[in-house]
């Protein structure tokens, strides 16, 4: 078993070091910050931290005029409540505006487990790559986690990081480079392709050493930028693959699924199977038993690209 | 001694009405000469919307005199240099009154008065509504309303931050503040003590169904400010007079954030958009263009 690590402890760690190395960073959150992790930074540096309170949409205009002003803030909620409770600011306020403001989000897809379908993310990344220039990351670990926050840091223009509630498998080294917009080849394969992003990408390799028992050689990619999405790693999956599965802890609309069918249409039609949420709500209950009413096991995505390959011979 | 927008009192409104001018503060104080100001403002106004054959005139001409009084009264700005780090700030929340906008910003130099003529039209950057990313001195995108508050309290947030001494203004209206994020607004500035930020509201009583008391009614609006920790001023939007007055009080307030409480006229100047909630939205056919310019020579 691998070790286990939570993403929001590395969120709120990477905040507080960047933190004090940056006086330029300013950090806001709607009364959350004890479970987005921003708490750190909020202890050590009270005067660049806003609790804005139970108010998301003003949480949103005050980052913006922060970061009109010349600042980098980092603004934190539930992934339920940005971009679900306020789309519109975050559309007209930072998007349109073009404004460097970083979104970073917790409690992310069906994970959050007991609190149930209020707290349950699975529209938001839709929402959030439908607005131009918007950088989209969805981190695979708690490595992965504190080198992309490194890495919107200090990229110019909006972000938005999701990451999950649980607790999850260390999968990435200790020296792993995160570099924006770049597929990360998490295994060699040649038989089919699974993409995966966030919590999907540990069962994504576990389901690719089942298929390896049955001499199936896959491939497993980490897309954790989903936008802008490595679109040559997809074409060249497509190419040299011939089959290609999704994970997401997303609903089936407009997410990796999505992204990745549209690049598939434009460049090289290929099977394509979806891991996703089809189209429905979920309900309370342990992360694990959410994850396995609603298709999002290792089992599932090996059964999937057994799918796409049965359809890619025939 | 800060740059500032001085104003010429030539009436010939042909000429380029106004120049910057360094080591020149508050050279301008004839309320005559601000009333010339606000009259060309409200001339730009319906001829850009006659032209455009669309926008919102109503709005626009409610809040002239305020935005008059501040671009040439009272903001610390310089129309050369637009993001200018110092400059007081201008936050337009209500968005559709951005022809108002454009015709302040023109007027002071920001950009050629020529261009207002282009006003909605494709590659034109003077947009529908205030794009900050189209049109130079625009500081906020709005149109979608009840978020300009919100905006305000980060820039001043910033000020303080930076040790920085501009100050913000925000120009809401009063059927804006059926919008629930104005009080999410309203209950942070205070409770921030955000002396720097002075919201203003032009409470011209119409909305676009009709009178904002019997389509949502916001009154007692001085109330509601003060209860939500506010300084309240409440005065007449066209008494230049008066708005001096507020403007100059509103910097004497300590740890708290002030709002100014304009009563106004929808389509102020113009006889026949005067209190009528169907110019909100309106363009004027090319007679009514013609007859509201008569009424504003």
């Amino acid at each position: 078993m691998p070790e286990q690590a939570s993403m929001r402890e590395a969120y709120g760690r990477t905040l507080l070091e960047l933190g004090r190395e940056n006086p330029d960073i300013v950090v806001l959150d709607a009364d959350l910050c004890a479970s987005t992790m921003t708490k750190y930074f909020m202890q050590e540096f009270p005067r660049r931290s806003f609790d804005v309170g139970i108010a998301e949409q003003n949480m949103i205009g005050i980052a913006a005029g922060l970061a009109a002003s010349g600042k980098i803030p980092f603004a934190s909620t539930f992934a339920v409540f940005a971009p679900g409770r306020c789309f519109d600011q975050i559309r007209m306020s930072i998007a349109q505006s073009k404004l460097n403001v970083k979104l970073v989000v917790t409690h992310g897809g069906l994970s959050v487990g007991e609190d149930g379908t209020s707290h349950q993310a699975i529209e938001d990344l839709s929402i959030i790559c439908s607005l131009p220039g918007f950088t989209v990351i969805v981190p695979a670990d708690a490595i992965e986690t504190a080198a992309a926050i490194r890495a919107v840091a200090t990229h110019k223009g909006p972000c938005y990081v999701r990451l999950g509630r649980p607790n999850l498998p260390v999968i990435l080294d200790e020296d792993y480079k995160f570099e924006m917009g770049k597929a990360v080849t998490m295994k060699p394969g040649t038989d089919a392709t699974i993409i995966a992003i966030g919590i999907m990408v540990a069962p994504a390799l576990e389901a690719a050493e089942m298929l390896a028992a049955e001499n199936i050689n896959c491939r497993v990619l980490n897309m954790s930028t989903i936008k802008p999405i490595d679109q040559k790693a997809v074409i060249r999956a497509a190419e040299e693959t011939g089959a290609i599965v999704t994970a997401e802890e997303h609903m089936e609309h407009g997410g990796l699924g999505g992204t990745v069918a549209r690049i598939l249409a434009e460049n090289r039609p290929t099977p394509l199977e979806l891991i996703a949420v089809r189209d429905t709500y979920a309900e309370s209950g342990k992360p694990a038993e959410l994850l396995e009413r609603y298709g999002l096991t290792a089992k599932d995505i090996a059964r999937a690209v057994g799918k796409a390959i049965q359809r890619k011979n025939s | 001694m800060y740059n500032i927008v001085t104003v010429m009192t030539s009436s010939d409104s042909n000429k380029k009405s106004s120049q910057t001018s360094a080591n020149n503060a508050g050279v301008f104080h004839s309320h005559e000469a601000l009333e010339n100001v606000a009259k060309r403002l409200r001339r730009h106004i319906v001829t850009m919307i006659g032209k455009a054959g669309s926008g919102h005139p109503g709005g626009s001409l409610s809040a002239v005199d305020i935005v008059t009084m501040l671009y040439w009264k009272i903001l610390r700005h310089n129309p050369s240099d637009p993001y200018w780090p110092d400059r007081d700030r201008f936050i337009l929340s209500k968005g559709h009154a951005a022809p108002m906008l454009y015709s302040a910003l023109a007027e002071c130099g920001y950009f050629p008065v020529e261009e207002l003529p282009t006003l909605r039209q494709i590659d034109s950057r003077l947009q529908g509504h205030a794009d900050r990313t189209a049109t130079p001195g625009v500081e906020m995108s709005s149109g979608s309303l009840g978020q300009g508050l919100s905006f305000g309290i980060g820039v001043a947030l910033a000020a303080r931050l930076d040790s920085r001494d501009y100050r913000t203004y925000v120009l809401l209206g009063d059927g804006e503040c059926n919008e629930g994020q104005v009080w999410e607004a309203a209950m942070a500035a205070p409770h921030f003590h955000l002396d720097n930020l002075v919201a203003i509201i032009d409470k011209n009583g119409l909305q676009i169904d009709g009178p904002t008391r019997e389509i949502m009614n916001t009154d007692p609006m001085e109330k509601k400010w003060e209860a939500f920790g506010w300084h309240v001023i409440e005065i007449d939007g066209h008494d230049f007079g008066k708005l001096t007055e507020a403007f100059n009080q509103a910097r004497m307030v300590k740890r708290q954030p002030t709002v100014l409480i304009a009563d106004t006229i929808k389509g102020k100047g113009v006889s026949f958009m005067e209190n009528v909630a169907g110019f909100h939205g309106k363009a004027p056919s090319q007679e009514q263009m013609e007859t509201a310019l008569k009424e504003l020579e």
